[in-house]
């Protein structure tokens, strides 16, 4: 209910228009990843996806950020059930894929930033591997693309108020990996998918 | 707030609800005429908008019926959400950010406080004196001098049409009008309804016979015969309204024709700001209206000149 309850506020807040661009909500597990801008992000993605979907998908977020204070961590471990990974000084030891992996096993769905943070700039930055490596684990995952717009103007990097201004979602039409792409070929067209839902 | 008991209330009702009840039946008709697609898409966007008139005539009569603080309460929501349009459209940069908060959770609010407190003398320099020196202040606190004035004055802009102007709807009710006292509600009622009518029946008069654009870089759908046909239609309209306002009938004709003309300079002053940031409407909040600035734009330049005139000449303060 506090899920719901928080959707519903994220969703009045943000003001957002969710458009679904030849593509349809589905149930089954699909990694969702967007350009990343602001805080808000993995919130009101998280909130645009219907009521039954975000029941099954879970944010992988920065365990520094969301495990800082008490709010935070009710939040990620309570109502997001956000995956928190590591984002600085990854070894061996700590890669994040095995517990992504783990932690979404064969229900989940996931939502994915793969810039790595925030980007300040209007451009989409350039993806990190992860989403790579985690498609070569998981070939059988679709990707559906999402742009977030306008949310970096509601909540910039290093503000701590937002203003209401109305954001938009707009996710697009899904995405595989293909058997044998290389890496920096595939990064490049996952970022494409997404640039090309900015401004539709 | 003798709103409830006025029988005049319940005749403006009745009237209006009678309309919706036509219109929706008009509605209904056409929709089982029409026989070719783009026929349909004009019927289902026309009975979209008719099913956003009943919410919305609901929720005007049962502001107006809660008296002054419910109007208030109302009018203030549609400039909070009609700055939230006009700033989301508006390209302001990460300096603007702070001033942006206070325009939008301090400015905003403290107008329509001193609206509802009757506090003219402050209500009326509160955005165009304070807030004019305020924001810019405060961007240039932020430090980021990149299209500094261009930026001031957009922001500046929405706060002046979507809450400044806005705001004077509801003053309307803190009028003293002798041999009016009590009834300022239907004064309200007479600016929204022949704002909005005017409105509709421009669009309609547009459609059925418009052929000669005013002006087809800024608005493709605003013709002469549209603008007249339904000016004067409105004006007739608002004459014959002239029973619940403190006007006689030839006052209420002059009175409606303002109304009507500064209704036309606001939506196509709006529209301006659209074609220039390419899109058609300011939002989607309303289903087949666009957005709340998409609908009240007549009224942002209309209440200002309607509240003046009828302050001027006959309130009393």
């Amino acid at each position: 209910m506090m899920a719901g309850l928080l959707a519903g506020v994220a969703r009045l807040l943000s003001g957002a228009s969710i458009r679904w661009m030849d593509v349809a909500p589905d149930l089954r597990p699909r990694i969702y990843f967007a350009n990343h801008t602001s805080h808000l992000d993995a919130v009101v993605l998280w909130s645009a996806l219907p009521p039954e979907i975000r029941a099954l998908t879970r944010p992988v977020a920065a365990r520094s950020y969301w495990i800082r204070t008490r709010l935070r961590r009710y939040l990620s471990e309570r109502v997001f059930h956000a995956i928190l990974i590591e984002r600085e000084g990854i070894t061996r030891d700590t890669n994040p894929l095995p517990l992504i992996l783990r932690e979404m096993g064969e229900r989940y769905s996931l939502i994915l930033f793969p810039e790595g943070k925030r980007n300040p700039g209007p451009e989409v930055g350039e993806f990190k591997s992860g989403l790579f490596h985690l498609c070569r684990s998981r070939p059988d995952l679709e990707l559906v693309p999402a742009y977030i717009d306008n949310l970096n103007r509601v909540l910039p990097k290093g503000e701590f108020l937002p203003v209401p201004l109305l954001s938009g979602i707009s996710f697009g039409p899904p995405l595989r990996l293909l058997e044998g792409e290389p890496k920096a070929e595939f990064l490049a067209r996952a970022r494409e998918a997404v640039c090309r839902l900015k401004g539709s | 707030m003798r709103f409830l008991t006025d029988s005049k209330t319940l005749w403006l009702a009745t009237g209006v609800g009678a309309v919706l009840v036509l219109a929706s039946l008009a509605g209904w008709i056409l929709k089982h005429r029409v026989k070719n697609d783009a026929g349909r898409a004009t019927v289902a966007n026309l009975n979209a908008r008719i099913k956003a008139w009943w919410v919305m005539c609901l929720v005007f009569f049962l502001a107006m019926l809660t008296g002054g603080v419910g109007s208030l309460i109302l009018f203030g929501l549609l400039s909070f959400w009609a700055l939230r349009e006009f700033i989301t459209l508006t390209p302001t940069r990460r300096g603007d950010h702070r001033s942006l908060f206070w325009v939008f959770f301090v400015i905003t609010p403290l107008q329509y406080v001193l609206v509802g407190l009757h506090k003219y003398g402050l209500a009326i320099i509160l955005i165009p004196v304070y807030a004019f020196l305020f924001i810019p202040t405060r961007s240039a606190l932020a430090g980021d001098p990149e299209r500094f004035l261009e930026r001031n004055a957009k922001i500046q802009w929405g706060l002046m049409i979507c809450v400044y102007c806005v705001s004077h709807a509801p003053s309307l009710l803190g009028l003293e009008i002798p041999g009016y006292e009590g009834r300022n509600a239907l004064l309200l009622f007479f600016l929204v309804a022949v704002d909005q009518v005017s409105d509709v029946l421009q669009y309609v008069w547009g459609k059925t016979l418009g052929r000669h654009r005013i002006a087809p870089s800024i608005s493709p759908n605003k013709t002469w015969e549209g603008f007249l046909g339904g000016a004067v239609c409105a004006a007739l309209l608002g004459t014959a309204l002239w029973w619940v306002t403190p006007f006689k009938p030839w006052q209420a004709l002059g009175m409606s024709l303002v109304i009507v003309i500064a209704g036309f300079a606001g939506g196509l002053t709006m529209s301006a700001i659209k074609r220039d940031r390419g899109v058609k409407d300011y939002g989607s909040l309303i289903e087949g209206h666009g957005g709340v600035l998409d609908r009240i734009d007549s009224l942002c330049f209309a209440a200002p000149l309607f509240y003046h005139l009828t302050r001027y000449y006959f309130a009393v303060r």
